[in-house]
């Protein structure tokens, strides 16, 4: 009997607790398109580079937050704490620190010069961009598909982690709508239903806010994962370390931690190295480059560049903390140490769940969606921007003199078709989110990240190379194609260079390919005009 | 701009090799009693960086883009 009220009182803790996470996470959502209702007010009708770039009215400080929330996604929350708990540290140097270096560079050597040819020709688009530079009218045609093709599982990595987190921090608030085989994470909102509400608010207040409304959101959203993870450290530190002292609860909660998660014994150094080369995609991001032509000027880019490796520490290290605490034994289910893989992706969730309120457990999936949310906004605005800039009206329908905006409620049809393209990738993203349900986001991610690296050296010589030919850089995109298809169908994440027993990433074949064709190809190829060139090589 | 000024690449140069810290890579040494040493450098790294970039973002800033 004693045991039937015990289930029964369980039953309605978690039901209460599942409604209070249902209840913060709308709110959330509310103050989302409220935000997105206010950009509204501040947009200039009819006003394409209003709508698209803010009239490159972004100043340092929204610009830093925009490119922060926009370059980190739920796997710098949820992820990270999951690898972690497998891998133990090194995950922080592998993916978090040379971020910081890499990133900060890009912006600086990459974003910078973009923003400044941009501003002074006119672009909207990297296609804009490339067939300025080099003189090739049709490259878009080329371009586009390359560039969309490789978003669609970085837009799908969101799809399914915003479904994910909904489902696991919602269990238990609506038991006899949605049941679920696993206890832990029935009566939670399927994860299609999740995604689906998800996708439905970025678009709201992507459709109505544009690249301004985007960039107050992703503000906040930044502010808001910072601050929760933080907060989320805090509190399972506490309990974890049984002390409300913070220093001596985390030297609690890390004795009993094995030696393979505090150090990299167990980690490989060709792979640590490889994994350099993984964050030159944010040189080639189409959605990034669309933020950097937002900028008021190019002073706006140095709080950026200084300040994001630090941010990136504020917000990993506290979830990499977690993570290794969470692999000494009696802190997670027992049954999860014998397939810690198969778990990971649930540690940040079950601790959350365990150690902290109601409130701060829907706090929390407002972070993770925040992180994710702050991604999806700028993938979808771009979308759309692509769509019309470089396919529709420069090959479909060229505009009239007077309306170009998305944003436009007039009978413009390139709006309507700006929208419908950009509902049209997100409902299949969605789709196949749901096809491809429990694939491993971080797996996904790296794919796509691999591709966008393979293209950096392109963009690298655009800006700084005079010798480089469009017939060059359409040879290096088709052997990033190649090579990336080479090794994804050939199955392998990780392979060996042969002859050793180094395992390396295939972004390093892919990027080392697309440099070495795309010089030799453009050595042998006709070049720009002078009076091309001289616009972007100053003496 | 000159993106090629010296200081600026060797800045880069240093940093990239000193990510890779093989003299940590084995010990779970735990800095204050709370930190593993490996990540405890990695904090100081990313601390280094954004150091680094104060100093190239306000010394050598090109040129070309100061006057945008």
């Amino acid at each position: 009997m004693e045991i039937l009220a015990q289930a029964n009182a369980n039953a309605t803790d978690a039901f209460s607790a599942g409604i209070v996470r249902v209840l913060v996470i709308v709110t959330y959502f509310a103050i989302l398109l409220l935000l997105g209702g206010v950009a509204t007010a501040f947009l200039k009708k009819n006003n394409n580079k209003d709508y698209l770039l803010a009239s490159h009215s972004i100043g340092p400080f929204l610009l830093l937050m925009s490119l922060f929330g926009t370059t980190m996604t739920s796997f710098a929350m949820v992820g990270s704490s999951g690898e972690a708990f497998v891998s133990g540290i090194g995950v922080y140097g592998k993916l978090a620190s040379i971020s910081g270096l890499i990133h900060s560079l890009c912006f600086f050597v990459i974003g910078t010069r973009v923003w400044k040819y941009g501003k002074k020709f006119g672009h909207t688009t990297q296609v804009d961009f490339f067939r300025d530079r080099l003189e090739s009218p049709r490259i878009g045609l080329f371009l586009f598909p390359v560039l969309l093709l490789l978003l669609i599982p970085y837009i799908l990595g969101g799809v399914i982690g915003s479904g994910t987190i909904i489902q696991s921090l919602t269990a238990g608030a609506f038991p006899d709508w949605f049941p679920h085989k696993q206890p832990a994470l029935a009566g939670g909102i399927p994860s299609y239903l999740g995604s689906l509400v998800v996708c439905a608010v970025v678009l709201i207040y992507v459709f109505f806010g544009g690249m301004r409304g985007t960039a107050w959101a992703n503000c906040f959203q930044t502010i808001v994962f910072m601050v929760l993870g933080v907060l989320t450290f805090y509190l399972i530190a506490i309990k974890l370390g049984g002390s409300n002292n913070l220093l001596t609860a985390m030297q609690n909660a890390i004795k009993d931690v094995p030696a393979t998660r505090t150090s990299r014994s167990e980690m490989s150094h060709s792979l640590f190295i490889a994994y350099m080369l993984v964050p030159l995609s944010v040189g080639t991001f189409p959605h990034l480059f669309q933020h950097w032509l937002t900028a008021k000027n190019a002073a706006a880019f140095k709080l950026p560049i200084i300040m994001h490796p630090f941010f990136i520490m504020i917000v990993w290290v506290p979830c990499i903390m977690v993570g290794v605490w969470a692999a000494a034994p009696g802190v997670l289910p027992a049954e999860w140490y014998a397939n810690p893989s198969e778990n990971q992706n649930k540690v940040l969730g079950y601790l959350v769940t365990k150690h902290t309120t109601p409130v701060v457990g829907g706090l929390l999936a407002a972070g993770v969606l925040a992180a994710i949310m702050s991604s999806l906004d700028s993938q979808f605005l771009c979308v759309g921007t692509m769509f019309t800039n470089d396919i529709y009206r420069r090959f479909i329908r060229k505009p009239n003199a007077n309306s170009h905006s998305l944003h436009a409620t007039s009978g413009e049809p390139s709006v309507w078709v700006a929208r419908t393209f950009i509902i049209l990738i997100v409902a299949i993203s969605y789709v196949l989110g749901i096809v491809l349900e429990g694939r491993s986001i971080f797996a996904l991610s790296i794919w796509c990240f691999s591709g966008y690296a393979g293209l950096f050296p392109i963009i690298f010589a655009a800006l700084y190379w005079r010798g480089l030919t469009a017939t060059g850089a359409q040879a290096a995109t088709v052997t990033m194609i190649v090579t990336w298809c080479y090794f994804f169908y050939a199955g392998g994440e990780e392979l060996l260079i042969p002859g050793t027993d180094w395992d390396i990433l295939p972004v390093v074949p892919i990027t080392l390919g697309t440099t070495v064709v795309m010089i030799v190809v453009s050595l042998v190829t006709k070049k720009p005009t002078e009076k091309t060139l001289s616009r972007y090589f100053e003496a | 701009m000159n993106p090629f000024n010296k200081w600026i690449w060797l800045a880069l140069v240093v940093l990239l090799l000193l990510h890779h810290d093989f003299w940590f890579w084995d010990s779970s040494y735990l800095v204050g009693g709370f930190m593993p040493i490996g990540l405890a450098y990695h904090v100081a790294y990313s601390i280094a960086v954004t150091i680094t970039w104060v100093v190239l973002t306000s010394k050598f800033w090109p040129a070309d883009l100061s006057q945008e």
